[in-house]
C-alpha cells in the first residue's frame, strides 16, 4: 500500500460519461466515472445488470460502436488519452497494452481455428518480426503457465474440445501473449462451477504476481472481489456510489446501496435463521434515471426531497484515506447506521 | 454484446421501475398491440396494406361495381371492334365508357373483367394459403412437439412433397383428376376446377408453413413455460393450442401473408398454361395468355392486366415483409 | 419421526445419447441411484456443480422426466409410473418453480392468464371466482393484483420470478421443487425472493426441495441439505453437519471454493481440487470424485462408496475414508473463533 502514493496510476479514468442513442431515447451508460489504477493492483467494478460496470469497461478497451455511442472525458492510459483515438490506433493498443477477458470464452474463440492458431495470430499481430517458430514456443509457454497439461497436443485442438474452465485458461493464455499493463476480466468466472472458479481466480492473482499487470474484475458477485481485487468500486445506475480499499469498503461501508447490497447475500457462516435485508425495487432504467441520487427510489435512509431527490451527490472522500462515497447523509450518521443495522445482516455479519 | 443488454434492461425496465400508480383494471400492452405500434410506424407497409385492402374490397365488392360501372363481364361490344378484330379509338379503345379500353376480337370490357378477375385470383389465393396454413400448423406443431417417429414421417413427407417439382406435376395431375370424373366431351363445371387447383396448391403449400411451425414448436416446446403447463397436469390439447399456439401466430401470419401473392402467380401461371381457369370466366391468367397474340397490335390488352397483377403481388409481398418486421423486430435487425 | 412426505429410493435417469461420427449408442448416467426424503413442512437443498443430476433429479420429483430406474412415493403412494390422469390430484400438491424468469412465463398470456393455467387445466373453479383468486395469489407474493391484465415482458426479472411463484402457489401444493429459483437474478432481487419463499413456508406449511449451486443460498434456505456429485449424492445430513462438520472431501473442497465476503482478510486453509469435473457419460469407476480427490486410494477405484450413517449420527456419507465425526472444518472454526 506504501508505494500506492509514489507510483502514478497506469490506468486514469476522468469524469468518463457514455451514452447510447436507441429508439427510446437517450441512455446514459456511464455518468462522470472517475478512477485510477496502477500496475500490479486489481480493481474490481461491483454492480447489478445496467449498472455501467460493462459499458466502462469496454470504454476503456474502445469497443464501442462510434456511430451509436458518445464518450466524453479521459481514459488515460500510461498517460496516452485514448478517448478520440482512431479505430487503426485503437486496435494498436488493443492486445497489447490492454487486454480482455470475458465471460463466455466459447464466443470469444473462433471455433473453426485451433486454439495454437488463434494464439500465434494474437502474437504475430502486435509482434510483427516474430517468427512462426517464436510466437508457437510463446504460446506453448503461455498454455503451459496457465496450468493447460499436454499443451504440445492442446495446440492443435479446436475450442469445443476444451472443457468450461479450460476453455477460460486459454483465454487468459490469450490475453497474456502480449504481456498486456492492463487486462480487464468481464465476469470472468460466472460461467464456471464453484471449484472451477476458484482454480481460475488463483491463477489470475498468480499471474498477476508474475507479470504485475494492472487487472479490472468485473463482477456481480460481492465474494469474488473480495477475494481477489485490492480496491472495489461500486456502481449504481451509471455512477461510483463507493470507492475504496476491499477492506474499506466490505468491513467499513458508507453507501446505503453497498450495504444493501451486503445484506442480501446470505453469508455461509452467521446465523441462516436471521432474515435477509434485501434492497426494495428494482435497479433503474438508464433511459430515466432517478433525479438526485440514483438510489433515493430504493434508499431506506433518503432524506426526500431534499437533498437525496435533487442533487446528484459527490463521489467525496470520507476520514479514511483514500475511501471515497457518493451519499448525502452526514458521515457520523452513515458509519452509526452500518454498525447498528447492517453489521449483522448476510455477509456483513 | 453490452448494447444489446442496455437495450434489453431498458426496455425490461421502463414499466417496472418507475413507480407508477396503475390505474385499477389496467390492461397492459400486450405484444400484439406492439406489434401493431411497429407496423403503424413503418410507411412502405402502411401503404401497401391500403393497396392490398383496396383490391381485396374491389373484388369483394364486383357485383356492385358491376351494378355501377353498368357493364357485365361477358357483354360484348361488337359494334366498337374494327375489322381488324382489334378495338376501335386509342390504347385499345379507352373511354369514359370503358376505362381499360375493350378486348379484341369479343370486345368485352376490360376494367370489369379485371374486377372479376381480383374475384377469382383473391378467392382461390386466399382459400389455398388458409388450407396450406391450417395443414401446416396441424402437421407442424404435431410433428415438432410429439417428435419421434410421427415427427420422422411428417419430415419425411415434407422433404418429399418440396422436391416434386410443383408446375410438371400440376400438368400432369390436372388432365388426369378431370378425366377421372369427366368424359372428354363434357364441359368441366369452373367450380370444379378452381377446387382442383385449391387442392393442387394445398398438397404441395403446406409442407412450408409445417417446417416453420415445426422449426418454432421445436425450439419452444423445452421452454419452462411448457413444463410449468406439464407440471400441472395440462393435456396435450392444452400444451399444443394454449400454450404453444399463441406463439406461433406471429411466423403463421407472416408466412400467409407471403404465401397469398404466391398463389396469385401460382393461379395465374396455371391459367396461363390453360390448366386452370378458363375462358369465360375472368382471369388474370388467361387474360395474359390471350393479350400476348395482341402484344404488338393492342399492348393496351397486355398492359392493364399486367399493371394490375405486378401491383397487386408487389402490394402483398411489401406488407408481408412489414408485417415481419412488426412482429419480429430482432430478425431484420 | 413422521411418515415422510417425498420418499425418493434408487431414483436412476439414464439419457441415451448417440456420439461422435458413427453415432454409437452411449448413455449419459446423468443421476445414479438416490435416496432422501422430505418431510412435511422442511426444507431439503440439493447442491451440486453442473452436471451433477440436481436438476434432472427436480425434474423426475414433478413426473416431467420418466426415471429410468428407482422410485419415488409421494404420501406413502408411488407415484414413478402413474400416468397423467392418475397423477391429477396429485399434481396439485407437488409444483415446480423454475430457474429463468424469462422462458418460464408464456409470452402471449396475461399474468392472469399465466397464474390462473393450474386452476384451468385441472378444471378447478375456486369460490369467488378465478379472478379473485388469481388476485389473492398476486398479493401473496407481492405483486399489485390489478396487474393480472399485464404481460410478462412488463415486468422486471424478480417480479416474474413472483409470478412464478404465484402460478406453483396456485393449486395449495404441499411440496415445491424450486430449481435454480434465484440464480439469474441481480443480487439485491434474490434476497427479496428468498424471503418470500421462507414467509411463504412459514405461513403455508410448505415443504421446499431446493436445487441451487450457491452453496450460502442452500444454507440460508434448507434444514437439511443433500451435497450431489456426477449423479451421486455424497453427503446428506443437518445443515449444521454439513457446513460446519462436512465429513465427504468433496463436501470440503467444495465448501473451500466459495468465495465469501464475511472471510474477508482471513488465511484460511484452501482446498483446491484440479481439472474439471468428469463427463457423466463416462464416469469414473467405484467412487466418483476419485479423479480428483487427495484423499483417494486403490480401494476408490475398485468399491463404490455406500451413503451411510455413521455412529449413531443423521449424517450420511458415500466415502471410503470420510473425515471423522467430530473433525470441524479448520475455516470454520477460524471464523468462528
Amino acid at each position: 500500500m506504501t508505494h500506492d502514493a509514489a507510483s502514478p496510476p497506469y490506468l486514469q479514468v476522468d469524469d468518463l460519461r457514455v451514452r447510447f442513442s436507441t429508439a427510446d431515447g437517450e441512455v446514459r451508460a456511464v455518468d462522470g466515472v472517475s478512477f485510477g489504477l496502477q500496475r500490479g493492483r486489481t480493481l474490481g467494478i461491483v454492480g447489478e445488470s445496467g449498472s455501467g460496470k460493462s459499458v466502462t469497461s469496454l470504454a476503456v478497451m474502445g469497443l464501442h460502436d462510434p456511430a451509436r455511442t458518445r464518450i466524453t472525458g479521459a481514459i488515460k492510459l500510461g498517460g496516452r488519452d485514448l478517448v478520440g483515438l482512431s479505430d487503426g490506433e485503437m486496435r494498436k493498443l488493443r492486445g497489447r497494452d490492454v487486454a480482455m477477458i470475458f465471460q463466455d470464452p466459447l464466443s470469444a474463440l473462433h471455433p473453426f481455428y485451433t486454439v495454437g492458431r488463434q494464439l500465434v495470430e494474437g502474437y504475430r499481430t502486435h509482434h510483427a518480426g516474430a517468427s512462426k517458430a517464436q510466437a508457437r514456443q510463446r504460446a506453448l509457454d503461455m498454455l503451459d503457465r496457465v496450468g493447460i497439461p499436454q499443451p504440445d497436443r492442446r495446440f492443435s485442438q479446436y475450442p469445443h474440445e476444451f472443457s468450461g474452465g479450460m476453455r477460460q485458461r486459454v483465454m487468459i493464455a490469450m490475453s497474456l501473449m502480449n504481456d498486456p499493463a492492463l487486462l480487464i476480466a468481464d465476469e470472468p468466472t460466472t460461467a464456471l462451477d464453484v471449484t472451477v472458479q476458484a482454480q481460475i481466480l488463483d491463477l489470475l492473482a498468480d499471474l498477476q504476481r508474475e507479470f504485475h499487470s494492472a487487472i479490472i474484475l468485473i463482477t456481480h458477485d460481492l465474494g469474488v472481489v473480495s477475494q481477489v481485487a485490492d480496491e472495489v468500486l461500486v456502481m449504481y445506475g451509471g455512477r461510483a456510489v463507493e470507492h475504496g480499499t476491499v477492506a474499506q469498503v466490505m468491513r467499513g461501508p458508507q453507501h446505503p446501496y453497498t450495504w444493501g447490497l451486503l445484506a442480501s447475500i446470505p453469508s455461509l457462516h452467521g446465523d441462516p435463521e436471521v432474515d435477509l435485508k434485501p434492497i426494495k425495487g428494482n435497479p433503474p432504467s438508464l433511459i430515466n434515471v432517478p433525479s438526485g441520487c440514483a438510489f433515493h427510489p430504493r434508499c431506506a435512509y433518503a432524506m426526500k426531497p431534499e437533498p437525496c431527490a435533487a442533487q446528484v451527490p459527490q463521489l467525496l472522500a470520507v476520514q479514511a484515506d483514500g475511501h471515497r462515497v457518493a451519499c448525502h447523509l452526514p458521515e457520523p450518521q452513515r458509519i452509526s447506521t452500518y454498525t447498528d443495522e447492517i453489521a449483522h445482516v448476510g455477509v456483513a455479519q | 454484446m453490452s448494447l444489446s443488454q442496455i437495450g434489453t434492461d431498458a426496455a425490461g425496465v421502463d414499466a417496472t421501475a418507475v413507480p407508477v400508480a396503475p390505474q385499477p383494471g389496467m390492461v397492459g400492452r400486450s405484444p400484439g398491440r406492439l406489434a401493431w405500434a411497429r407496423l403503424r410506424a413503418n410507411r412502405t407497409a402502411m401503404v401497401s396494406g391500403w393497396i392490398m385492402l383496396f383490391f381485396i374490397v374491389l373484388g369483394l365488392a364486383a357485383p356492385l361495381i358491376e351494378l355501377l360501372y353498368g357493364i357485365s363481364p361477358f357483354e360484348q361490344f361488337q359494334d366498337k371492334i374494327a375489322n381488324n378484330s382489334l378495338p376501335l379509338g386509342y390504347f385499345g379503345g379507352v373511354s369514359g365508357e370503358h376505362w381499360f379500353g375493350l378486348e379484341p376480337q369479343l370486345g368485352r370490357d376490360i376494367f370489369i373483367r379485371l374486377v372479376y378477375g381480383l374475384r377469382t385470383s383473391l378467392f382461390i389465393a386466399t382459400s389455398a394459403a388458409l388450407l396450406t396454413t391450417a395443414l401446416g400448423i396441424v402437421l407442424g406443431i404435431v410433428s415438432g412437439y410429439l417428435g419421434g417417429w410421427i415427427d420422422g414421417v411428417i419430415s419425411w413427407v415434407i422433404d418429399f412433397a418440396l422436391a416434386l417439382p410443383f408446375l410438371i406435376f400440376a400438368l400432369a395431375i390436372m388432365p388426369t383428376v378431370t378425366a377421372r370424373f369427366y368424359g372428354p366431351r363434357d364441359e368441366i363445371p369452373v367450380p370444379f376446377r378452381i377446387g382442383v387447383m385449391i387442392f393442387l396448391f394445398a398438397l404441395f403449400g403446406w409442407t412450408g408453413t409445417a417446417r416453420l411451425v415445426r422449426g418454432q414448436v421445436i425450439s419452444l416446446r423445452e421452454r419452462e413455460f411448457v413444463e410449468a403447463a406439464r407440471a400441472s397436469g395440462a393435456g396435450l390439447f392444452h400444451i399444443l393450442f394454449r400454450q404453444l399456439l399463441p406463439n406461433l401466430w406471429a411466423p403463421i401470419l407472416v408466412s400467409f401473408s407471403l404465401a397469398v401473392p404466391g398463389y396469385i402467380t401460382g393461379e395465374a401461371a396455371l391459367s396461363f398454361l390453360g390448366i386452370g381457369v378458363v375462358d369465360p370466366t375472368p382471369d388474370f391468367g388467361v387474360m395474359i395468355n390471350k393479350s400476348l397474340s395482341y402484344a404488338q397490335t393492342d399492348p393496351a390488352y397486355l398492359i392493364f392486366p399486367g399493371v394490375v397483377i405486378f401491383l397487386l403481388v408487389l402490394a402483398f409481398n411489401l406488407f408481408g415483409d412489414g408485417l415481419r418486421d412488426a412482429l419480429d423486430p430482432k430478425s431484420s435487425r | 419421526m413422521s411418515e415422510a412426505l417425498l420418499r425418493v429410493r434408487g431414483l436412476t435417469k439414464h439419457f441415451a445419447v448417440r456420439q461422435g461420427a458413427t453415432g454409437a449408442k452411449a448413455s449419459v448416467r446423468a443421476v445414479d441411484g438416490l435416496d432422501f426424503d422430505v418431510h412435511a413442512g422442511e426444507t431439503l437443498g440439493l447442491v451440486g456443480e453442473s452436471g451433477c443430476g440436481k436438476t434432472t433429479t427436480g425434474r423426475m420429483l414433478v413426473r416431467l422426466l420418466e426415471p429410468t430406474a428407482g422410485s419415488i412415493e409421494f404420501q406413502g403412494r408411488d407415484i414413478t409410473t402413474l400416468g397423467r390422469r392418475a397423477m391429477r390430484p396429485l399434481r396439485q400438491d407437488l409444483q415446480i418453480i423454475f430457474q429463468d424468469p424469462y422462458s418460464s412465463l408464456n409470452p402471449r398470456h396475461t399474468v392472469g392468464k399465466i397464474v390462473a393455467m393450474p386452476l384451468e387445466v385441472n378444471g378447478i373453479k375456486p369460490a369467488g371466482g378465478v379472478k379473485q383468486r388469481v388476485q389473492e395469489l398476486l398479493e401473496l407474493v407481492g405483486l399489485n393484483p390489478e396487474h393480472y391484465n399485464r404481460f410478462p415482458h412488463e415486468f422486471s426479472g424478480g417480479q416474474r420470478q413472483r409470478i412464478g411463484i404465484a402460478r406453483a402457489l396456485a393449486l395449495r401444493p404441499k411440496l415445491i421443487v424450486a430449481d435454480e429459483p434465484v440464480s439469474a437474478l441481480d443480487v439485491s432481487i434474490q434476497a427479496q425472493v428468498v424471503n418470500l419463499l421462507r414467509d411463504l413456508q412459514r405461513e403455508l406449511d410448505l415443504a421446499f426441495v431446493f436445487i441451487a449451486h450457491d452453496l450460502a443460498i442452500v444454507r440460508h434456505f434448507s434444514r437439511r441439505v443433500a451435497v450431489m456429485y456426477l449423479g451421486k449424492v455424497v453427503e446428506i445430513g443437518d445443515r449444521a453437519d454439513i457446513y460446519e462438520r462436512p465429513r465427504h472431501p468433496y463436501t470440503r473442497a467444495l465448501l473451500s471454493a466459495v468465495p465469501d465476503v464475511a472471510a474477508f482478510g482471513e488465511q484460511r486453509q484452501r482446498i483446491r481440487l484440479t481439472g474439471d469435473v468428469p463427463t457423466p457419460l463416462n464416469p469414473p469407476s467405484g467412487c466418483r470424485f476419485r479423479t480428483r480427490c487427495w484423499k483417494a486410494q486403490d480401494v476408490c477405484a475398485t468399491e463404490e462408496p455406500p451413503l451411510v450413517a455413521r455412529e449413531g449420527s443423521a449424517q450420511q456419507v458415500a466415502c471410503h475414508f470420510p473425515e471423522a465425526v467430530g473433525v470441524v472444518n479448520e475455516h470454520v472454526s477460524e471464523v468462528a473463533a
